[in-house]
């Protein structure tokens, strides 16, 4: 029997995941990753990961994580995938539990759990308010050990340009560049799963690392794997807003007890912590009584929006809002979200234990991505498969908070094997592909990047990724309306246009840096068209994704997906059924218990 | 009007791992809540330097920007930190910007630490699980246990104490504190002490514990506070444990 090789491109939680099954089945993985695994974006996760354990007495099932997920999420999400996820939720945690991560305990040695946004219920395990990290370590020690037992090779320091399709659309490896040499390789791969994370760097500023720009979705795309629900866009609540990034602050900070406030009169000029509680607003608590301060993500950041923007009550008139912790003991503190704290302590020089913080939403994470269909995470293109947070499936139209690193390691892990069933299966696999067909990528990707490189233009690249983030933020973000989500499209187009006459600063041959973020930077407008278009033809809202003009959910119209397809080089939408078997559609509401 | 106040930023740089370094200055529009991180990408903005020369953009790593990932770690102003939570108003200025020097130099300020995964694949730094199918529930852990081991496992690997320690030079290659830590807290793991033994055997090897001369320096260079000292003086008591019973029965 042929042993098949298979690629994963993205070493965050879903591709170590993959990853590992993969290894495990006996069969060889080359791991691409752009930095080094252990410095994946998943490490920003804070506050936890949810499963339906019921370690609190509270009556939680896994059918209420799902039920909770599919209405969080606005019944947007294919139902049957995510009562899977939420059924293998529990034994995820004990797998990670026996990798060794150091999850917070009760005074009986058990995992703890704590509530988060959307639940009623404490479902959420966590290790400190460094769970991402955490969980990242734990799979990237057991990815370490299959690379120490010669059945993992990482590929650290390379992008992913493009995928190698072969004249029968079937796809046979990868074209990377290697970020110091700069060479231009094609590694040959009977099936490649892709776990590429987010594409906050389209917004400008986010809550994303750097590396997330969705570079390698959108290169994907234009090789005609289809793109989903593009439009769904989470802007998370609470965050630092700084000028290189805009800091998380966990909704697990919330979880613990904190409250969202401003001050009654926002001429208030005391400080925070002597303004009485009688003169303080807790909006949310007020407006939501039932979930508070945890209701789902896009209410919390409409709530936000309408206090500082339609009632004028930001801190001081600034688009800013107190997320208040200073009433929790500091022991509790310490031990349960310190990461955070040390988080807004660094970079503000303001200790959150005394003086509560000053937070605003920012852009957070993409429910959509990739599509990939409904049992096992394969795309459209035979050969291709998609997990994490690149792909679409798990969220609908808005993901509940600690739901995402259990859909990485549901997504990875259910990749993993359904790579190696199909590299097995294949009559013939890569070794039988012409050389020629790796040859022409190669070329194809070099040409790319002389293109870039030797002509004199006269527009920087950072400059125009920085219009791009304002663009996106300003109008494609929590409050869409058509007109300017149309004249978002055309300032795109304008960008696009400018974008072809580049100027690279630098033309050196050896890690340069700047020639790839001009790659991705190309990839990224066509990337932020998918999503504008998308938004644009949405007339309701649902989830995330908010029309003042359509302030409805409308299922009869629109209860379906996006679908983007790329045709002639063009971006075309299309719409399919949403898998509704097991739960009826009821209105989502968080003011009352649902 | 007022000259708009300036950051001055100096940067020691490199076209590659086998050419000299030279410096360059920069001036830049100084902003309210600056880092390290902002000031490198206005020069990518923008790459003139202060006595109005084009030039390239500085090569550099960096990721998470908010401490957790290990990449942006630098020497600023003499001393190893992460490049996104230094932040301008608190930094003497003009602010020099070096790579690493305890690691090669990739480009300007990218050095290449893959020597520390490495290292942490000598130490067979994992819990050694039976496969990932369903096993049930892990091991039962008091709290006292975890709140030990937890911060021990926030090491980001960016490799300031090995930048500050005396022992990590050209003719000594000491494998550095943050590994040393790693093995004490796979040991402190209820499976992860089932293996103890190979993992203390690493360290006894050449690079190893031993060579560990209690300088001190890494402790304080931690971003993470992690408490180094501690997990060195911890490990050097368990080889010496495992040397002695060898030495015993052997």
């Amino acid at each position: 029997m042929r042993q098949p090789r298979i690629i994963v491109v993205g070493g965050g939680l879903a591709g170590l995941m993959a990853t590992i099954r993969v290894a495990e089945a006996g069969v060889p993985v080359d791991l691409f990753s752009i930095v080094p695994v252990k410095r994946s974006h998943s490490v920003c996760a804070q506050g936890g990961i949810n499963a339906a354990k019921n370690q609190k007495g509270e009556g939680d099932t896994t059918w209420k994580h799902f039920d909770d997920t599919i209405y969080g999420g606005d019944f947007l999400a294919n139902q049957s995938l995510v009562k899977r996820m939420c059924e293998a939720a529990p034994g995820i945690i004990d797998l990670l539990d026996r990798m060794g991560v150091m999850f917070n305990r009760t005074p009986e040695g058990l995992l703890d759990y704590r509530r988060f946004g959307g639940t009623l219920y404490h479902r959420t395990a966590f290790a400190g308010a460094t769970t991402g990290q955490q969980l990242l370590y734990a799979l990237d020690e057991q990815v370490r050990r299959h690379e120490a037992e010669d059945r993992v090779k990482k590929y650290e320091g390379q992008t992913f340009l493009s995928a190698v399709i072969d004249e029968g659309g079937v796809c046979r490896g990868i074209c990377a560049m290697d970020l110091r040499s700069m060479e231009v390789k094609t590694y040959p791969a009977d099936a490649v799963i892709f776990c590429t994370g987010g594409i906050g760097a389209i917004f400008g500023r986010s809550t994303n690392s750097v590396v997330c720009t969705g570079s390698a979705q959108s290169a994907l795309f234009q090789q005609g794997v289809d793109y989903a629900n593009g439009e769904f866009i989470q802007v998370h609540p609470t965050a630092i807003p700084g000028e290189d990034k805009l800091r998380l602050m966990s909704e697990s900070a919330r979880g613990e007890g904190g409250r969202v406030w401003v001050p009654k009169n926002p001429a208030d000029t005391r400080a925070a912590q002597s303004i009485p509680d009688g003169e303080r607003f807790y909006f949310l608590e007020e407006w939501y009584p039932k979930y508070g301060n945890l209701v789902p993500r896009d209410i919390a950041t409409r709530a936000i929006h309408r206090i500082v923007y339609q009632e004028k009550l930001g801190i001081r008139g600034q688009a800013a809002v107190y997320l208040d912790v200073t009433h929790i003991p500091k022991e509790t503190l310490d031990r349960k979200l310190e990461g955070i704290l040390e988080i807004y302590e660094k970079f503000l020089g303001v200790d959150p234990r005394v003086e509560p913080m000053k937070v605003f939403p920012a852009m957070h994470y993409t429910m959509g991505g990739i599509w990939v269909n409904a049992e096992d995470q394969a795309t459209n293109v035979s050969g291709i498969y998609a997990a994490g947070e690149c792909e679409y499936q798990y969220h609908g139209a808005n993901r509940l908070g600690a739901n995402s690193l259990v859909s990485c390691i549901f997504g990875g892990g259910l990749a993993g094997p359904a790579a190696v069933k199909y590299a097995r299966n294949l009559e013939k696999g890569a070794e039988s592909t012409s050389a020629s067909v790796y040859e022409n990528e190669r070329k194809r990707q070099e040409e790319k990047n002389q293109a870039l490189i030797l002509p004199d233009g006269t527009e920087n690249p950072v400059a125009i990724w920085r219009e791009l983030g304002e663009v996106m933020t300003e109008h494609v973000t929590v409050t869409r309306i058509n007109k300017d989500l149309e004249a978002a499209d055309v300032k795109i187009r304008e960008l696009q246009e400018r974008y072809g006459r580049i100027n690279l600063s630098d033309r050196t041959k050896w890690s340069n840096q700047t020639l790839n973020f001009a790659r991705e930077l190309g990839n990224m407008l066509i990337l932020a068209r998918v999503i504008t278009l998308g938004a644009l033809q949405r007339d309701e809202s649902r989830g995330a994704h908010y029309k003042p003009d359509f302030p409805e959910r409308d299922d009869a119209n629109w209860l379906k997906t996006t679908r983007a397809k790329w045709l002639n080089g063009e971006i075309h939408l299309s719409y399919e059924a949403v898998d509704i078997s097991q739960i009826p559609l009821r209105a989502r509401r968080y003011d009352a218990a649902k | 009007m007022a000259e708009a106040k300036q950051v001055i930023v100096r940067i020691k740089r490199q076209a590659g791992p086998k050419v000299a370094p030279y410096w360059e200055e920069f001036a830049l529009p100084w902003r309210p809540a600056m880092n390290v991180i902002i000031c490198l990408r206005d020069i990518a903005e923008n790459p003139v330097t202060r006595d109005g020369k084009k030039t390239t953009p500085i090569s550099y790593d960096s990721n998470c920007l908010e401490e957790v990932c290990g990449s942006c770690a630098m020497l600023i102003n003499g001393r190893a930190r992460m490049a996104c939570s230094a932040l301008v108003d608190k930094l003497e200025q003009p602010i020099r910007l070096e790579p690493f020097s305890k690691f090669p130099v990739v480009r300007d300020l990218a050095v290449d630490r893959q020597f520390m995964f490495e290292s942490l694949k000598r130490v067979n730094g994992w819990i050694p699980i039976d496969g990932t199918y369903d096993l049930g529930e892990g091991p039962r852990m008091a709290p006292e246990i975890q709140e030990k081991a937890y911060p021990l496992s926030r090491c980001i690997s960016c490799g300031s104490c090995l930048e500050v320690c005396p022992q990590v030079n050209d003719n000594n290659q000491f494998i550095g504190a943050a590994i040393v830590s790693q093995v004490r807290l796979f040991n402190m793991h209820p499976t992860g002490a089932m293996h103890a033994k190979e993992r203390i055997q690493a360290l006894m090897e050449p690079g190893g514990i031993q060579d560990c001369a209690n300088a001190q320096n890494c402790v304080k260079a931690c971003p993470k506070d992690i408490p180094l000292t501690e997990s060195l003086a911890e490990m050097n008591r368990q080889a010496w444990k495992q040397a002695l019973v060898g030495w015993l029965i052997g």
